[in-house]
Order: structure tokens, then sequence, then C-alpha cells
């Protein structure tokens, strides 16, 4: 992927992340907060890791944040917009918030792995889904069981208590 | 970069919008005709030789109409919802395998490892332009109707989705031209009398197949918003739903994304079960470019006797009840498409070919 | 007092709905065949097909005037139509025959004659009552104009309209 792409999908998805706390109206931080996700997993795919990105997509996009915008809509949101502005909080969160970056941006300034540049990434032999699977597969095999098997009690458990007659 | 790839791409591209348009044009006219052949009346034929120019006249209509914007709307949402609506249903056409090849190129425009996966994820979006109008028409039915599409679309996403599993048990690919190279090898999923007929191992995988295929037809049907699973649109309780306070152009994008969405569901359906492009005794693109003609022809023959099936539905059956419908998705579909994956695994892992 | 309706218990093919839509469907598609090779009686496709033929005898279609075999106009402007046309469609302004004239005997004959088929409802009141059996109502029933004045009737539309009645039309005959 050609460096320009990078540079502007990097810029969306900083600024709809800036977005979604400027926002007031929080159908639109929440909308924000999707954009920002592709802008995230367009960059996960410039990377040819196709399966994350796209997981990125059907699970944060297509349900999480659908589920969110799905509450929100049911809110009352006048409220919202129409509360004052706290000019004390503002700054004391913006001033955190920077102080914040600074300290991240002074240890990466610091670190010895970030000044040195990498080689490019060799092509991988086999597909990404194909060496996410073995992956999972092989090392993580148990911990991977496990978390199937609660997601199953999760599903059953919804089922059960959703079949369940109301008297 | 290489200009071949980048100008067969754009000619593909280019192509493939224009023939799906003038379906989805023509799908619009056939839903007209057919219902009224169903209902014992003619339908439109007076415009041009049977009525064959009437969807141009539709959209001549469309475009003529004043556009007005209600005042009591959240105007930059009211107009972004359209687009919404349109654009994910023409974007998950890039990864469907529409054709073998011509004169070597093969005919699909992304053919990416996760195609499937780009499918369901791209689909998911497009809640998004159904739930925006529904909240920024700012009136109570549209509202009504996106409360209930967002809900009905992530519930039957699941059983889509799960639906999918044994193809790729079967297969371990994602890749959707894979799933199309493996039918014509060993004969469509849901009809195992087309290649190696004798194998008994293939009539048992015929089997959860065929479950696979009703599970996912049906799910495909309430995601795109068809009948009998409209209920986001419901006209006689939700007057139109959440278009109800759109006109003119902005109305016909959501019509227009609708129909799309069906020709994308049955392209997905037609990879997925019947085959792709494949048609028994038709050489691939490599015989010549004709035959290469004739593999798009039967691919967009089999979605176009997929839309009549749908239309066919639609004007057969009644509306569900919105706790029917839910009760079918997570009860029984859900259910199904679960167990249909452990009957794969099974035959997969004690009755190898 | 409150009844409790009993539902019908489904059995296992009921439940699964799945019979009842194929057999839906069955119906639909039968229909959409009939339809399909012309099976079905339609309506009738209405510019194109016209049922002028079958038209009954007494039809009462745009009323109209007739001019006689030697060309007059029967109508002697007795205003009788005007007077009894319930929706007030009729307009009659009489002339007078000139002396030297071949029909000077009329002495009246309608100057101008005008019939508003916005206003007319066809009831055949003027027919009924003209003493010269000047006025009919024809089979004409697609009456069309662009505008209103369109829509008004003059006395060379109604005269061409009508035509010419041969012989002496006695309808008070068969009243004697």
């Amino acid at each position: 992927m050609p460096s320009f792409l990078f540079w502007i999908f990097a810029a969306v998805m900083l600024g709809f992340g800036a977005a979604v706390v400027l926002n007031r109206n929080p159908i639109a931080s929440a909308l924000s907060l999707v954009i920002s996700f592709l802008g995230l997993s367009a960059l996960f795919m410039s990377l040819d890791a196709f399966f994350i990105g796209i997981i990125q997509i059907l699970v944060y996009t297509g349900a999480v944040m659908v589920l969110f915008l799905f509450i929100i809509m049911l809110l009352d949101l006048r409220t919202e917009t129409r509360r004052k502005m706290n000019v004390v909080a503002v700054v004391g969160g913006a001033m955190v918030a920077l102080a914040f970056f600074a300290q991240i941006c002074s240890v990466v300034g610091q670190l010895g792995a970030a000044q040195q540049s990498f080689p490019p990434l060799a092509s991988p032999k086999m597909d990404d889904v194909h060496s996410v699977g073995l992956l999972l597969f092989s090392n993580y095999n148990v911990p991977f069981q496990i978390i199937g098997v609660l997601v199953l009690v999760a599903t059953v458990g919804v089922v059960v208590l959703s079949k369940r007659e109301l008297r | 970069m290489d200009y071949v790839f980048l100008i067969s791409s754009f000619i593909k591209i280019v192509a493939l919008f224009a023939v799906v348009l003038g379906i989805v044009n023509y799908t619009v006219y056939a839903e007209r005709r057919i219902s009224a052949l169903i209902q014992d009346r003619l339908g439109p034929n007076r415009v041009g030789p049977a009525g064959l120019l009437q969807p141009i006249a539709d959209a001549l209509k469309f475009l003529a109409k004043e556009d007005l914007t209600p005042g009591h709307v959240n105007k930059f949402y009211y107009w972004l919802a359209p687009c919404l609506a349109m654009i994910p249903a023409i974007t998950t056409l890039a990864v469907i395998p529409f054709g073998s090849t011509l004169f070597g190129v093969p005919m699909v425009i992304a053919d990416i490892n996760v195609g499937v996966l780009f499918v369901f994820a791209i689909a998911s979006l497009s809640v998004y332009g159904i739930v925006i109008a529904g909240w920024s028409s700012n009136s109570k039915y549209p509202f009504l109707g996106g409360v209930r599409s967002t809900s009905q679309m992530i519930s039957y996403e699941l059983s889509l989705g799960l639906a999918v599993i044994p193809i790729f048990l079967l297969l371990g690919q994602l890749r959707l031209t894979e799933v199309v190279r493996y039918q014509i090898e060993h004969g469509w999923m849901i009809a195992p009398f087309v290649g190696d007929w004798a194998n008994p191992h293939k009539w048992l995988l015929a089997i959860p197949m065929m479950i696979s295929f009703v599970v996912f037809t049906i799910a495909i049907f309430a995601e795109t918003n068809r009948l009998p699973f409209d209920l986001p649109e419901a006209e006689t309780e939700l007057v139109g739903g959440y278009h109800t306070e759109y006109g003119s152009m902005k109305f016909a994008l959501f019509f227009l994304g609708e129909y799309v969405a069906m020709i994308t569901g049955s392209a997905i359906i037609v990879t997925l079960f019947l085959g792709g492009w494949h048609f028994p005794w038709i050489p691939d693109g490599s015989q010549g470019w004709g035959w290469g003609l004739v593999n798009i022809f039967v691919f967009f023959s089999k979605v176009v006797v997929l839309l009549c099936v749908f239309i066919w539905v639609r004007w057969t059956l009644p509306r569900f009840r919105y706790d029917q419908l839910m009760r079918l998705g997570w009860v029984f579909f859900f259910e199904i498409a679960l167990a249909n994956i452990f009957l794969v695994a099974i035959i997969l892992a004690y009755f190898p070919s | 007092m409150a009844i409790t309706v009993s539902r019908p218990k489904l059995n296992w093919s009921e439940r699964l709905y799945l019979p009842a839509i194929v057999a839906g469907m069955v119906i639909t598609l039968k229909h959409f065949k009939n339809m399909l090779f012309g099976r079905t009686k339609v309506t009738m496709q209405y510019p194109e097909e016209k049922w002028d033929s079958q038209l009954p005898e007494h039809y009462r279609g745009a009323p109209a005037l007739v001019r006689d075999e030697s060309g007059r106009i029967r109508c002697v402007a007795c205003q009788l139509c005007e007077f009894i046309c319930p929706p007030r469609a009729i307009k009659i302004i009489p002339g007078e025959i000139p002396s030297g004239d071949r029909f000077a005997k009329v002495e009246k004959f309608p100057n101008e004659f005008d019939i508003d088929m916005i206003r007319c409802i066809y009831c055949g009141l003027c027919e009924e009552v003209c003493p010269e059996q000047a006025i009919y109502l024809r089979k004409d029933y697609a009456i069309t104009g662009f505008t209103r004045a369109d829509m008004v009737h003059d006395k060379s539309k109604l005269l061409e309209i009508g035509g010419v009645m041969q012989g002496v039309v006695l309808k008070w005959n068969e009243k004697k």
C-alpha cells in the first residue's frame, strides 16, 4: 500500500477519534467512532491482515456500534446537547490529555526500538486466515476452547431465558 | 503499478455496475409485472412495447420531482442516510466471482482471501442507512422502522453467518473463487447429481448443505427487508417505515438500495450453493472468450431466477408479526444452523470421502 | 362473560409452516401461469379494445342536435330543453329566420346552442321534452378536452355529432 494511503487513513482514524470526544451529539459521536473503526480496519488491511481488518468491521462496526446506536437512539438527546460547557472541566480534561500525550511522546522518543528502521515485512507463505487459525488451534488451543465454551454457554443461556414463558 | 490490472479492474467495475443497475431497474419492472400476473392483473404495459420502458419513465419521474426536505428533520443525517443505504449493497459485489475468465482476466473485481467475511462485514454496515434514516426523520413511524430494522438485521446476521460455516468447514477456505472451483469439481452444493454423482459422501453432505441453503436464503430475505420479513417498512402499520419522510431521488436511493441488496444476496446464494457461474457441459473462459461470456450469462441467469423467487415469495406470503420474527430468528434458525455445523463436523470427521 | 377461545393444536408439520408456504406458492404460481397464457379474464385494454358494438339500444351518451332530410336544423329554439335541464347545462340564444328564407314558416332557429359537457348528467330529459325531436342522446361517451372551454359543445359540434335524422320520428306514437 502506498504510504500516502497510510497517512490518509491514519488521519481519518485520528480525526474522527477526536470527533468522538468533541461532538456534543451522542449519535454524531457514535458515527464518528464507526468511521474511526473503518480507518483502523483499512490500516490492518494495509498490513495484509485482511482477516483482522474484516473482523474489526464485522464485530465492532457491524454489531457493537449498531447496538450502541440503538441504545443512544432510545435516549432523550435534548438534555445532552443543551447542557452548558463546564469551563473548568474542559480545561482540566484538555490538560490531562496533553500531559498524557507528552508522556507518550517522551517515552516513545527514548525507546531504542522506535528509532531504528525495520526491513519490510516478508510476505507470508500462507494467507492470514490460515495463520490465525493455526496459531489459535496450536499454541492457544486450551484458552480458545474455554472461550468457545463460555460463549456457547452464554448463547444457550440466553435462548433458555428467552424461551421461558412469562407467568 | 501494473497498468493491465488497473485498466481491467476499472472496466470490470464500470461494467458490473452498469449490468447490476440495469438488472435493478428491470427487477422493479418484473416485480410489478409478476405481482400483477399473480393477482390476475396485467401491470404496467403502456410505456414502450409491453411496458419495457417503464423503469426509464420511473427514473425520470424521480429525477424531475421536487426534492423536499421536511422542516423537522436533522438535515445532515437526513441527507446522509440514502447514500449509506446504497453504498454497502453495491460494495459487496466487489468480491463476487461473476464469471470465469475473459481474455485471461478473472471475472471478479477483488479476489480477497476473506471473501465471504467481507460480504458479511459490508452487509452489516447497511443497517446504518436505515437506522440513521429512521432517527434523523424525527418522527415516530420512521423511528419505529429504524428500531425494528436494527434488531432484525442483527438477529438474522447471526444465522446468516452460522449457515455458511458448513461450507467453509468443508473447504477450509474463505475465498469465494475457491468455493466456485470446488463446486465445479464436486458438483453444486445442493445439487450433488452434478459432477461425480456416484460418490456417497457427496449425497451425505448434501443434507446439511440443503439445511444451510434454506436457513441462508431465509436469512437473506430478512437481511434485505423483503416480505415476509419487511417489518421495517411495513406499509400497513408503519406508513412506510424508515423512508416515510423521504421523497423524490432520496426515496429512490432507498428503493434502489433494497433491490441492489436483493441482487447481492442472490449473487451470494448462487456463488455459495448453486455453483456460481458453472453449468454442466459448458466449458470455462479458457476455451475462448465466447465461453467466458456464456459463463457470465449463466451467472446472471441464475441470479435472475432467484430474484424471481424473491418476488414470487413476496407476493405470496403474509408478513410475520414482530415477536414471531424474533422468535424465528433466535429460537429456530439459530439452533438449526448451530446443529447443522455439528452435523457437518461429524460427517467430515467420521465419514471421510 | 369472557369466552376462552381454544386455539387449535398444531401438529408437527403444521408448526413447521413449510407445507403451508409451499401450498400458498403453488396457488400463486397457478394464478401466474393462467394469467401468462391468457386463461384468466382480465380488464379490457380500453383505448385499443372498445365495447361500442355491445352498447345497448337505450344507451344515453352525449346529447346532439340533428338535421332533417332537407338539411334544416330541427331545433326551433323553443328553449324547453334549456328549462328542463336539471344541471342547467344547455344555453340557447334564439334567432329569427329571415322572411325570404325557404324555411321562413318555422320562424325561429337557435342562433347559438351550447351544452356544457362538464355539467351534463346524461339524464335524457332534453330528448324527452323536445317537441320537434331535434335533440337526441347519441352513443358517444369519450368526451374529452384540455380546457373547460373545450368541454362546451357549441352548435356546430352538436350538429356534427348528431348528423341527419331520416324521416319523421313519431316518438309519441306508441304512447297514443
